[in-house]
């Protein structure tokens, strides 16, 4: 493997990283917990659950699984664009 | 068939089950023993991760906090879902690709120090045994109130059968076992929310009954099922349901603390050593977490639904009225009323009803037939004790259900205990033979030599925790399981994040970062919990950050001290930098090997 298309690769993970753990911390700690009352007030309620209790009981948890899903498909087509992609996933 | 003989049944059933995938995929190399062979498919290690993550705490005790607690429960179920995307994202698919078989072994060889290798067994010894005597523990309640046997008696038929799988079948019987552990988990804990979803709400996904409406009084006089128990909650004098009482930051703290927490636990890292390659890891992550979130999208219904439930049956009610399984907990001391304004009517509000707070009962009984308490009573006005762990296990029972489904669930309970504590003893007994024997006490050791000290290994702790679980160290042991998650966070954490996101961290500034960090984290846990209790309640907290909490202060401590340090003396080795450019990279993980 040559160093340049080594560092590509690393800087590539890097962003797809950050990008996901922002929206992590976003919908746990942010909606879940500092800006609730905030959503509670403003927000529409999902049935007849507040929004902000909502997302801290069941909406991050449907993100967090979207998240891992995203992190996948990503690093997924990163590997193939940097070469690093192995045919054979067993 | 009555209850007694269908819980035989199951638990039976359940047993023999476990113990026969064991034996026909019990482990005969090191490779197999410490990560089954790594030829385990995304799919079945997803749903054996999920297993070992559902400890015996969770699946009995957490939705009773949820409904004792409502919106303050919702740092335990972000903090245990959120965690995976850290793992995933920071930690596992890198340690994957460095291809040794403990976490252990990477702190070791990427700090270049048996130093770094020692404190990480400590930090490794120390989070896996106060877990795993918490499901010891919880094994032997489990089967006590099953057979009316004593505790003691539960706890060793437990580390038995733990002993038989795990110690014998090492990680490869234990990845099989925990696939069937975690549909009997799974079928356990959803079916009979969704009886009770139909029941109360008339819906049949119970996460829609949650945000749906009460509709058990008639679809006429339908109210939305949150706003019923806010008012349930506030007319009894609790804080109301949806608002919670926790401080913002202590919430905040506690939350993160958890998620950081999880990403550093080492029995979930290494069951991602298991799978044949990076890509591998990263499919496996998706299951394990959707596994999960199945058991922890249903928790907030049940807990809403069990405490709606216990509210309206229980309140208000004379006692010779009061539900058979009112009375059944009751005869097994988990349920206590005392009739303090002699109406004969039971009544339930905020406030300890009893003091001492656990009920100590004596041997007539009273004037409507309830038990009489040595315990004096409380001035409040609540007149009923109930411990929080009953409410999953007596759910089928406040709904009606038949017999076999308690059954289930009895079932589901052992399994949670049996899982995890498989999971922790395989990590306890290598860190034991592997990382200390192998690596720095005697390195000739060959591979069979290695196994057999494995197995040697695990019967010892299992001995030590057998014996915790049945003389816990008073309140000690519940306490300390959710203390495990900020030690993990302060210490194993933030290391492996800089071992492989920073080439320049080095040996002086990994070591000093985890022994500062869990040394304030551990110092402020004891301190509050252990040497000044009475303070309680946010007096003389660290920027009002509980106990719970403090292991995100702890990480951010380690961060700064091990860069401070490591700023000043110098970078690692060539080959130490050469080896981490190498673990950033997904392609061409052979097996794990030494």
């Amino acid at each position: 493997m040559d160093s340049e298309s080594a560092s590509a690769y690393w800087r590539g993970s890097l962003r797809v990283v950050a990008i996901l753990l922002s929206i992590w911390a976003f919908i746990s700690l942010g909606c879940g917990v500092l800006f609730r009352d905030f959503l509670d007030a403003n927000f529409p309620s999902i049935g007849n659950a507040p929004f902000g209790f909502w997302i801290a009981q069941q909406g991050s948890i449907i993100g967090f699984v979207c998240l891992l899903l995203a992190y996948r498909s990503m690093m997924g087509s990163l590997d193939k664009k940097h070469g690093y992609d192995e045919a054979v996933e067993q | 068939m009555s209850q007694e003989s269908w819980n035989f049944l199951f638990i039976g059933l359940t047993f023999a089950l476990y113990i026969v995938i064991a034996f026909r995929s019990r482990a005969a190399s090191t490779k197999e023993y410490y990560v089954a062979g790594s030829g385990v498919s995304p799919f079945a290690n997803g749903m054996a991760t999920a297993a070992d993550w559902m400890s015996a705490a969770t699946f009995i005790s957490m939705a009773g906090g949820i409904a004792a607690s409502g919106y303050d429960a919702s740092r335990f179920l972000m903090g245990w879902t959120g965690g995976f995307v850290l793992l995933t994202t920071l930690i596992v698919p890198y340690l994957r690709k460095f291809n040794k078989f403990t976490v252990v072994d990477f702190l070791g060889d990427r700090f270049y120090s048996n130093t770094a290798r020692l404190v990480g067994v400590v930090c490794a010894i120390f989070i896996c045994m106060t877990y795993i005597m918490g499901q010891m523990r919880g094994v032997g309640i489990v089967f006590s109130r099953l057979f009316s046997i004593p505790i003691w008696g539960g706890v060793w038929i437990g580390a038995a059968i733990v002993f038989f799988y795990a110690g014998l079948g090492g990680m490869k019987g234990i990845t099989y076992t925990q696939v069937a552990q975690y549909c009997v988990m799974v079928f356990a804990y959803v079916l009979p929310v969704i009886f009770i979803s139909m029941l109360l709400t008339g819906n049949v996904v119970p996460q829609l009954g949650l945000i749906g409406s009460y509709t058990k009084d008639g679809m006429e006089s339908a109210v939305p099922l949150l706003d019923k128990l806010n008012q349930l909650n506030v007319d009894l004098g609790f804080a109301s349901y949806t608002d919670g009482s926790k401080s913002r930051i202590d919430m905040f703290c506690i939350t993160a603390a958890l998620m950081f927490g999880t990403a550093g636990l080492p029995h979930v890292i290494v069951r991602f050593f298991t799978v044949k390659s990076v890509k591998a890891v990263r499919t496996s992550a998706c299951w394990t977490l959707l596994f999960i979130a199945m058991i922890y999208l249903t928790a907030p219904a049940l807990g809403a639904f069990a405490r709606t439930n216990f509210i309206q049956e229980v309140n208000e009610v004379t006692y010779a009225e009061a539900p058979s399984w009112f009375k059944n907990w009751e005869d097994k001391n988990l349920i206590a009323w005392v009739d303090k304004n002699g109406d004969g009517r039971i009544q339930y509000r905020a406030g300890a009803a009893l003091s001492p707070s656990k009920p100590q009962f004596a041997t007539e009984r009273g004037a409507h037939g309830e038990r009489l308490l040595v315990n004096e009573a409380t001035e409040s006005t609540n007149e009923v004790y109930y411990d929080k762990d009953i409410l999953v296990m007596a759910n089928p029972e406040m709904a009606g259900l038949p017999a076999w489904v308690i059954a289930l669930v009895m079932a589901g309970c052992v399994a949670a205990a049996l899982s995890t504590a498989a999971g922790l003893l395989l990590v306890l007994s290598t860190s034991i033979s592997h990382d200390l024997i192998k690596k720095v006490l005697k390195p000739d050791l060959s591979e069979k030599q290695e196994v057999m000290s494995a197995r040697l290994a695990s019967f010892g702790t299992l001995l030590v925790a057998a014996y915790f679980g049945i003389n816990p160290p008073s309140s000690f042991v519940a306490k300390t399981v959710a203390f495990a998650f900020g030690l993990a966070a302060s210490s194993f954490f933030p290391t492996l994040l800089m071992g492989i996101f920073s080439k320049r961290m080095n040996r002086a500034g990994a070591v000093s970062g985890m022994i500062v960090g869990i040394t304030f984290t551990l110092g402020y846990i004891i301190y509050f919990q252990f040497i000044r209790p009475a303070l309680g309640h946010d007096t003389g907290f660290l920027f009002g950050i509980s106990p719970e909490g403090i292991g995100f202060i702890g990480m951010l401590l380690n961060f700064v001290v091990a860069f401070s340090v490591s700023a000043v003396t110098p970078a690692p080795p060539q080959e130490i930098q050469d080896m981490v450019e190498e673990v950033r990279l997904p392609n061409g993980v052979g097996k794990a090997t030494h």
